[in-house]
């Protein structure tokens, strides 16, 4: 008697051979269950040994400050000293493996089967991508780095153009503002997206080609097989977990730290705790908006309001600053980057320890730290999408709005160093004095429009913070749901909220700082798992169709 | 009076629905009308299939079984949504034209203090829907 069933865009597989045969059925460890009114459904043991790690670690950062701070401040040095190769090394396969993948037949394999259509526009996904993974990040580094590089870090050797008694040489300019802007491009290039996008690819390819969990796990089932769903599967999730509310709490604690440095700078409120918290819970609130609101309704149309200021912003500097200087600075630095590229990545033999290990090995590590974060919500948009268009999208078409933004803030940046040493804000705040919550300000106050500039400068702080926590909500969501996207609504509130209570509990109690410097402390064991996962997405596309 | 009927199921908590599935097969027979049942799923595995595919089929196998148990034509409509959490009662909402339908007939809970907070989604269905919603209490 039934006359007819239909499926909105689903089409008809090409055939079910490349799903993984497993016997685990998702939700099978869930507990479902109500807490007064509220309804839930969270994976056993996921959710509460991440949770309760969670607090344990807030108290002991909170009883034991000291201890903390000298454990985890001792502990991340040493790792980007000692395994500075290690992180290198490993990035470098990440950018040769994408870059493969790119060429090789396996380009064509798309992600959720042969006929899946994309879920979103170029325009939304690309949104979603830069807002989760590293919006805030180019607000705060867009200024100071390039700055920093050209004038203080010295990377491979080159020299600064800026003498001990701050007079300009002017035969370093050339190398060094070169030098500078490679220097970071490189940190926000290739490597840090063929970084994501091995994780993103990885979760994408065993969730909607293989039909496993969308949880960090998956990933791993051609290497530790049916293992996956015991305990080495639940560790990985509570690292992952652990990682992702601790780099939110964390980064949402400095942040508004650094927002409030900006609101102080203009227009004079002062900075302290409470203005602090207040912000915090502002940008919770806020996020926990957008978390009811869902993936369309809220995460994408934050992201894609987000994308819009950051475009005007980059806009009005471009055509306010030196035009012309800027464009070129664009086109050298794109070719100093290709040129600089193979002698930065080099991990062996180099004298600029304080670049290589302080800020590059650093960066590789917090990268890796928020890949699990950002890979999967990147594979979350992601399906529909060819191996080929998303290695492109994710590594190269980011890399190059990277290079675009850094050459445009820092060109202007460097510019104004250079140019009017003396009364630079930037050369005060950035060579001079290190303050580098204020390097954004400070090189827009050489602009027309200060005020509404930086004004636009700290909303885009919040705004960034608010899609990094509304985005990292329903990734931890769904980790600790077992890899169920649709778990009662209440849980996202958790989640979210937790994240904001950490944050404050952390910013007035003290431990921010320890918290911080161990989770880039979990870069390293991550960094393994990741080039595990190189394999493993070998395997798993070998047995796609093409 | 009433030629197509859509009734929103959840395969997880069917033993929720027994009244209303009973309601809507009653009416279907009444007024010698079709009834969809309809499904809302994300694209992500689940409990219910690995694939859309395989959801799609659990479902249209449940309209078989309702269909043939009861007497009436039967047919199954799934909605794939990005955020089914938040976005359910959208995707029921659109799918009400979708499926060409003029009453729904949906499952509700018992009202509660969480219903302050946020909406069931069967009373917005009907604040919203164009045609007639019976709520039929679990």
């Amino acid at each position: 008697m039934n006359e007819q069933d239909s499926t909105q865009g689903i089409p008809i597989p090409e055939g079910a051979a490349d799903i993984i045969d497993t016997d685990y059925m998702i939700g099978q460890d869930n507990i479902e269950g109500q807490v007064g009114p509220f309804g839930f459904d969270v994976h056993n043991p996921v959710f509460l040994v991440s949770g309760l790690t969670i607090v344990a670690f807030v108290f002991y950062a909170l009883a034991l400050p000291e201890q903390a701070s000298d454990v985890f401040g001792w502990l991340r040095p040493w790792l980007t000293s000692t395994f500075d190769w290690f992180f290198l090394g490993a990035a470098n396969i990440f950018v040769v493996f994408c870059l493969f993948l790119i060429v090789s037949p396996w380009g064509s394999v798309r992600l959720g089967g042969k006929e899946a259509t994309p879920d979103y526009s170029y325009i939304g996904w690309f949104a979603m991508l830069f807002a989760a993974g590293m919006g805030i990040g180019l607000m705060f580094f867009g200024v100071l780095e390039p700055v920093y590089h050209m004038a203080i870090s010295e990377p491979l050797g080159v020299p600064s153009p800026i003498a001990e008694d701050g007079t300009i040489i002017p035969e370093n300019v050339e190398a060094a503002k070169n030098m500078g802007l490679a220097a970071t491009i490189y940190h926000w290039g290739l490597h840090p997206w063929a970084i994501y996008a091995i994780v993103a690819l990885a979760l994408a390819l065993f969730t909607f080609n293989k039909g496993l969990p969308l949880t960090i796990r998956s990933a791993f089932y051609p290497v530790f097989g049916e293992a996956i769903w015991g305990w080495v599967g639940h560790v990985i999730d509570i690292l992952a977990v652990f990682a992702t509310l601790f780099g939110l709490a964390t980064s949402l604690g400095f942040g508004a730290q650094q927002a409030n440095a900006g609101l102080e700078h203009v227009f004079g409120i002062p900075n302290n705790i409470t203005v602090q918290v207040l912000l915090i819970t502002v940008i919770t609130a806020v996020a926990l908006g957008s978390v009811l609101r869902g993936l369309d309704g809220g995460v994408k149309v934050l992201s894609e309001i987000n994308m819009a200021i950051a475009a005007l912003l980059l806009v009005f500097v471009l055509l306010a600053g030196p035009t012309a200087t800027i464009l070129a600075d664009f086109v050298s630095g794109l070719g100093a980057y290709a040129t600089e590229i193979a002698p930065l990545s080099n991990p062996f033999g180099r004298e600029d320890t304080g670049y290589m290990q302080g800020w590059t090995a650093f960066y590789w590590a917090w990268w890796i730290s928020w890949s699990p974060f950002v890979g999967m919500f990147i594979a979350r948009v992601s399906r529909g999408r060819t191996v080929r268009e998303f290695i492109i999208c994710v590594l190269l078409i980011p890399s190059l709005v990277c290079v675009l933004w850094m050459a445009v803030f820092g060109g202007v940046a460097i510019d104004q160093v250079l140019n009017s040493p003396t009364d630079s804000a930037v050369k005060a705040y950035v060579i001079d004095s290190y303050v580098p919550e204020l390097s954004l300000f400070a090189m827009l106050e050489g602009l027309p429009l200060a005020t509404i500039t930086s004004v636009i400068g700290i909303v885009l702080v919040i705004v960034f913070f608010v899609t990094s926590s509304d985005s990292g909500s329903l990734v931890i969501d769904t980790i600790t749901a077992g890899g169920k996207v649709d778990a009662p609504l209440p849980q996202r509130v958790f989640w979210c909220t937790f994240e904001g209570a950490v944050a404050i509990v952390l910013l007035v109690g003290g431990g921010l700082g320890a918290l911080q410097a161990m989770v880039i402390s979990t870069g390293l064991p991550f960094t393994a798992v990741l080039l595990l996962m190189c394999w493993a997405i070998l395997k798993g596309l070998m047995t796609e169709a093409r | 009076m009433f030629s197509n009927i859509m009734v929103p199921v959840d395969l997880r908590h069917l033993e929720r629905m027994s009244k209303s599935l009973q309601a809507a097969a009653d009416l279907a027979r009444l007024y010698s009308a079709r009834v969809c049942y309809v499904g809302v799923s994300s694209a992500e595995p689940s409990d219910l299939g690995h694939r859309p595919e395989e959801v799609a089929a659990r479902l249209s196998g449940f309209a078989k079984a309702e269909a043939a148990k009861h007497g009436h034509q039967g047919a199954s409509h799934l909605v794939i949504n990005h955020d089914p959490t938040t976005e359910l009662d959208k995707a029921l909402n659109d799918a009400v034209e979708e499926v060409g339908a003029d009453l729904v007939v949906m499952a509700t809970h018992i009202p509660n203090v969480t219903d302050y907070i946020w909406a069931s989604h069967g009373g917005t269905l009907a604040l919203h829907s164009p045609v007639s919603v019976m709520l039929v209490r679990g």
